[in-house]
């Protein structure tokens, strides 16, 4: 077949019709997939929840985000029959091995770590990546900590003076794992306040079963984040 | 050249990893384990076939100097089409592959194969190549997923040798396996491993 010649006319009219098929094309796969997509992801969320907070399955959760040092924290507030049953927490540090981690910490009503995981890490494969329930059950042993009562409310390794045995040869991941917890605790704790402070003034909104709205509060704080990178 | 021929090639004779040396981003950074590798395979198998056919039914129509990018429009709409597919039906696989799927828009085999063969050939040889092609480079990284994967963390897809013997022999044993040879789920493992495998294919095929 002979080619078409490379005039200015027919180069243009043939890309556009490719990208407008392409276009049309694309519009129509996104369209299908859309809905499975949001599925996925919810269906995700809620798995990740339900290993924090037990039966978060069956409940309503409401979701918040509270920004700190430029990163999002999701608080998700799971509740069944209008009662709380805990609060689980996506939260994260910056001073892992491998840079970022984020930590899913449940704590029920009195703030007590019900139990935790990691949600995304590159911390080494062998090494830091035992902080992974998939991996190692070393995390199990911060079920049921209570920061409140610890020396200075702070989670440490037992290295640095607390009560948290480290993976051994993963230091750096224990730490940031420790320090993900215990930013989720301190915005907790400040939820709680907030809350029960708003509870005077305003009724609560209630969210439907099985829905996920988002609504976004700023909490302005002074950066204490700064002394743990040293 | 037959069509047997055509499609056999992709596995031994032309192999994109092995002999040509192709598309080595993706060999090298998602064959961690051999499920990854049969995945991102598969996925670049379609993009393949699809590109193939479609540039080859249109390749009559398109003028020479702006043949590549419509080559790319073509290639990089079918790895859309596998993005959002994956993330919607296989979001764990899609997670594991990550970058790398949105990145087979730029894998030098599709490109390659559109330009090399799909612009210069009839649609139904077009197709056998991209599968043959596809089919040898998911072949390609499964072998070095899988040899990653037993020598790394001694499991195969997923399932953890000595473990999985202890539990035939005894269903309620609480053996834990030992690490494997951690170097090769790292970085440079894929390039041991990739390196052993190239001389074991030119051995195979001299």
């Amino acid at each position: 077949m002979a080619k078409k010649e490379s005039t200015f006319l027919n180069m243009t009219l043939t890309l556009f019709i490719i990208t407008a098929v392409a276009a049309v094309a694309l519009g129509y796969v996104y369209n299908i997939t859309k809905e499975p997509i949001q599925k996925a992801k919810d269906k995700k969320l809620k798995t990740a929840i339900n290993i924090v907070v037990p039966g978060a399955d069956k409940g309503t959760i409401e979701i918040e985000t509270v920004k700190i040092e430029g990163k999002d924290l999701f608080i998700y507030t799971v509740s069944i029959d209008d009662k709380i049953i805990g609060t689980a927490i996506n939260s994260f540090s910056n001073n892992g091995f491998g840079g970022l981690v984020r930590v899913m910490v449940g704590f029920d009503e009195n703030g007590k770590i019900i139990d935790s995981d990691v949600l995304e890490h590159k911390e080494t494969p062998g090494l830091g990546d035992k902080s992974s329930k998939s991996v190692s059950n070393w995390n199990e042993q911060f079920k049921k900590m209570d920061i409140s009562i610890m020396k200075d409310k702070t989670l440490k390794v037992s290295k640095d003076g607390g009560e948290v045995d480290a993976i051994t040869a993963a230091t750096i991941t224990s730490r940031a794992y420790c320090d993900a917890i215990q930013r989720a605790w301190t915005v907790y704790v400040e939820t709680i306040d907030d809350n029960s402070q708003q509870k005077e003034t305003t009724e609560t909104e209630i969210i439907e079963e099985n829905t996920l709205e988002t609504k976004t509060v700023d909490i302005v704080e002074p950066n204490e984040g700064g002394n743990d990178n040293e | 050249m037959n069509n047997l021929k055509n499609f056999t090639k992709g596995f031994f004779r032309e192999n994109p990893v092995f002999i040509l040396l192709l598309g080595l981003c993706p060999t090298l950074g998602v064959t961690t384990s051999a499920i990854n590798g049969l995945a991102m395979g598969l996925a670049t198998t379609f993009v393949l076939i699809g590109s193939n056919v479609v540039i080859a039914l249109i390749k009559g129509l398109i003028p020479d100097k702006v043949r590549i990018p419509s080559f790319i429009v073509v290639i990089a709409s079918f790895v859309t089409i596998i993005d959002l597919v994956m993330s919607a039906y296989v979001p764990a696989l899609y997670e594991s592959l990550g970058l790398f799927i949105p990145l087979i828009v730029v894998n030098c085999i599709v490109l390659g194969r559109a330009e090399a063969f799909a612009s210069k050939n009839t649609v139904f040889s077009s197709l056998i190549d991209g599968l043959g092609m596809g089919l040898g480079f998911a072949f390609a990284l499964t072998l070095l997923g899988g040899l990653r994967e037993i020598l790394g963390s001694i499991a195969i897809f997923n399932w953890k040798i000595f473990e999985g013997i202890a539990r035939l022999i005894n269903p309620a044993t609480d053996y834990t396996q030992p690490d494997g040879i951690l170097v090769f789920v790292l970085a440079p493992g894929a390039f041991f491993g990739l390196a052993y495998l190239i001389v074991l294919m030119k051995k195979i095929s001299k």
